[in-house]
């Protein structure tokens, strides 16, 4: 195990550019009125899926299976991220479903700037045992993709092919 | 030795376009490993290769223990942990499990042991639809083929051939096709009653499963459906969660040049109270199916550590050059050369060990610092042993006797004259794929008294 070595301040940017490589899109935002208005604007028009997570404030659709398989936009907290990779961390304890983050094309995701951990040695540090806190820990690390057709770079396959990840309190 | 089955290598070299497309996809996959593993990105690579080396072996060396640890925790999680001896003996298991579920529909991801045990075959008889979701892996189940390479089974493919499999238009781009697969696949997914994946990695401490993936199909075969089973291979254990964190960066690194891959699960058992989603009804499929055979054998035991990241076959000469089909079992390139002997006897393909240049590509390149050139050589060793040729054993034990008495080696100076080799007779074979440097004018020994040393 090897804890990168890198200063707290800096691990939402080097978050940000790890996802950006990949891809993905990161928003900062100041506070969580600034990130839900966010949100808002982004959702608007569209069908939309989301958990129950209290920092997503309530909005669009509820989790069921339909309305996962129908929704543009799929609406998710997350447990943790890893800021060297970009990746996000989820739990099921946290009451976030597998589908939403899975069958729409595109995810939302809302974290606060304090759960962004350095990096999959942190994280194994923190939850040695994740099976015992949840039946599923996903990590997502960019858009869904594949390279099975002449070896050309696809996004979008089965999870989504859209990413966007909204940092509060930065 | 006998040579190789020809016929498919032929095929292969003959063949321009899969020639460069074997040659550039593996090129392509070898340049991104090697750019994730550089000294200024991965400044421990060699340690974390060491360290999952020796993680490997501690679990094989200890593997009782590990599996029953492991299947205590699958249980203690609301899972069930199914033994299989046999290929035939997990078959029968899912086969049965459907018909008591009533399941006519199972999607599959990506599974290189349900290849070994021919699990579609066997569902298919049952009549039961089993249905491949990783994109590669549709498109050869569709085309009626076997993956071609351990993590891109549809290298030898192009567009065109895609469009033709899936019915699209013949100029439809990898994004027309990747789409009109997702499009089929999403309704597979939300219909099907079983989801079989396999497992990257066994974690024993946690009685969970470690499925690795880019796409998202392990995701949902594993989520969507009321039944989840993993099939894998006993060898696959690892001790703790925390290894994860040597195994995870080696992996994606090895496989295709991700620091991490897009998609990691950690699954331990079927959905719990308060969660919206999830299996029912879990289950992990252990085969043995002759690994027990191997983990006897000491010296050829650490062929278990692979990871299946197919690095060693982008970098094998002779893989970039015979494809993926020129192997007899599921398992190609330098991996599938030492495990199909020693899982399908080492008479049936004798060739085998012997189609290798022993460059040592494969053993620099692989995660878990398995010494293929080494174990290629004890198999060598072993065939030539048991039914090696009569006349070829007393050539060699001839040539070690002249090369040990320098006079009658001195009344050779003849050979030298030929300047070249008659292709004739055993040489033909062996001389109609290599190239003899030109000898030169003076032998050493000439030299040697020239220079007045004698």
């Amino acid at each position: 195990m090897r804890l990168v070595d890198f200063p707290r301040e800096d691990l939402a940017a080097k978050f940000s550019d790890a996802l950006t490589a990949l891809n993905g899109n990161v928003v900062l935002a100041p506070d969580l009125d600034a990130a839900q208005a966010h949100l808002r604007t982004m959702l608007a028009g569209k069908r939309v899926v989301a958990s129950r997570a209290p920092i997503l404030g309530g909005i669009g659709e509820e989790y069921s299976r339909e309305a996962c398989a129908a929704a543009d936009i799929g609406v998710t907290s997350a447990d943790f991220a890893l800021a060297d990779t970009g990746t996000l961390v989820f739990l099921t304890e946290s009451r976030e479903s597998r589908l939403i983050s899975l069958l729409p094309p595109r995810h939302i995701a809302v974290i606060e700037r304090d759960r962004i951990l350095t990096s999959l040695d942190e994280l194994l540090s923190r939850v040695p045992h994740p099976g015992v806190q949840s039946s599923a820990m996903v990590l997502i690390t960019g858009p869904s993709r594949t390279a099975d057709i002449e070896m050309r770079l696809v996004r979008g396959v089965h999870g989504p092919g859209e990413i966007t990840v909204i940092i509060v309190g930065s | 030795m006998k040579s190789a089955p020809p016929q498919k290598i032929q095929q292969t070299l003959a063949d321009p376009k899969l020639q460069k497309a074997i040659y550039s996809a593996t090129g392509r996959l070898a340049g991104n490993r090697r750019k994730t593993i550089a000294a200024d990105v991965l400044p421990d690579y060699q340690e974390l290769r060491q360290h999952a080396h020796d993680l490997k072996k501690h679990t094989l060396d200890h593997l009782d223990a590990y599996l029953e640890e492991f299947e205590r925790n699958v249980a203690a999680r609301g899972g069930k942990v199914i033994w299989a001896s046999t290929g035939a003996e997990a078959c029968a298991f899912i086969g049965n499990l459907a018909r008591e579920r009533g399941v006519k529909l199972v999607v599959k991801s990506k599974s290189m042991t349900s290849e070994e045990i021919h699990l579609n075959e066997h569902l298919e008889k049952d009549g039961i639809d089993a249905v491949e979701t990783d994109l590669g892996e549709y498109i050869i189940q569709l085309a009626g083929e076997k993956p071609y390479h351990i993590i891109a089974p549809a290298l030898h493919k192009t567009r065109e051939q895609v469009a033709e499999v899936l019915h699209a238009e013949a100029d439809s781009t990898p994004e027309d096709l990747t789409a009109i697969a997702r499009v089929a696949l999403r309704e597979k997914f939300l219909a099907a009653g079983i989801g079989i994946t396999g497992a990257n990695f066994l974690v024993a401490d946690s009685g969970a499963i470690v499925l690795v993936e880019n796409e998202g199909n392990a995701r949902l075969s594993s989520s969507a459906p009321a039944i989840h089973i993993a099939v894998a291979g006993i060898e696959k254990l690892i001790p703790r969660a925390q290894d994860l964190a040597v195994f995870l960066k080696l992996l994606g690194r090895s496989a295709t040049g991700q620091p991490l891959s897009v998609y990691t699960s950690f699954l331990a058992g079927p959905r719990r109270a308060g969660e919206p989603d999830g299996p029912e009804e879990f289950y992990v499929v252990l085969l043995d199916n002759g690994r027990t055979k191997i983990l006897a054998d000491p010296g050829k035991r650490q062929s278990l550590y692979c990871i299946r990241c197919g690095a060693c076959l982008n970098h094998c000469p002779v893989y970039r050059k015979i494809g993926g089909y020129s192997y007899p079992w599921v398992y190609s390139g330098p991996i599938g050369k030492i495990l199909t002997p020693q899982f399908m006897g080492r008479e049936q393909d004798p060739w085998l060990p012997f189609a290798s240049s022993l460059c040592g590509a494969c053993g620099e390149v692989c995660p878990v610092k398995i010494e293929i050139p080494k174990i290629l050589l004890e198999l060598r060793q072993e065939i030539v042993e048991k039914s090696g040729d009569r006349r070829e054993r007393m050539a060699f034990r001839m040539f070690a006797w002249i090369m040990r008495h320098p006079h009658i080696y001195a009344q050779f100076r003849w050979v030298r004259k030929l300047r070249k080799l008659p292709a004739a007779g055993p040489l033909k074979a062996w001389l109609s794929q290599r190239d003899l440097p030109d000898l030169p004018k003076k032998s050493f020994r000439e030299q040697w008294r020239e220079r007045g040393r004698a």
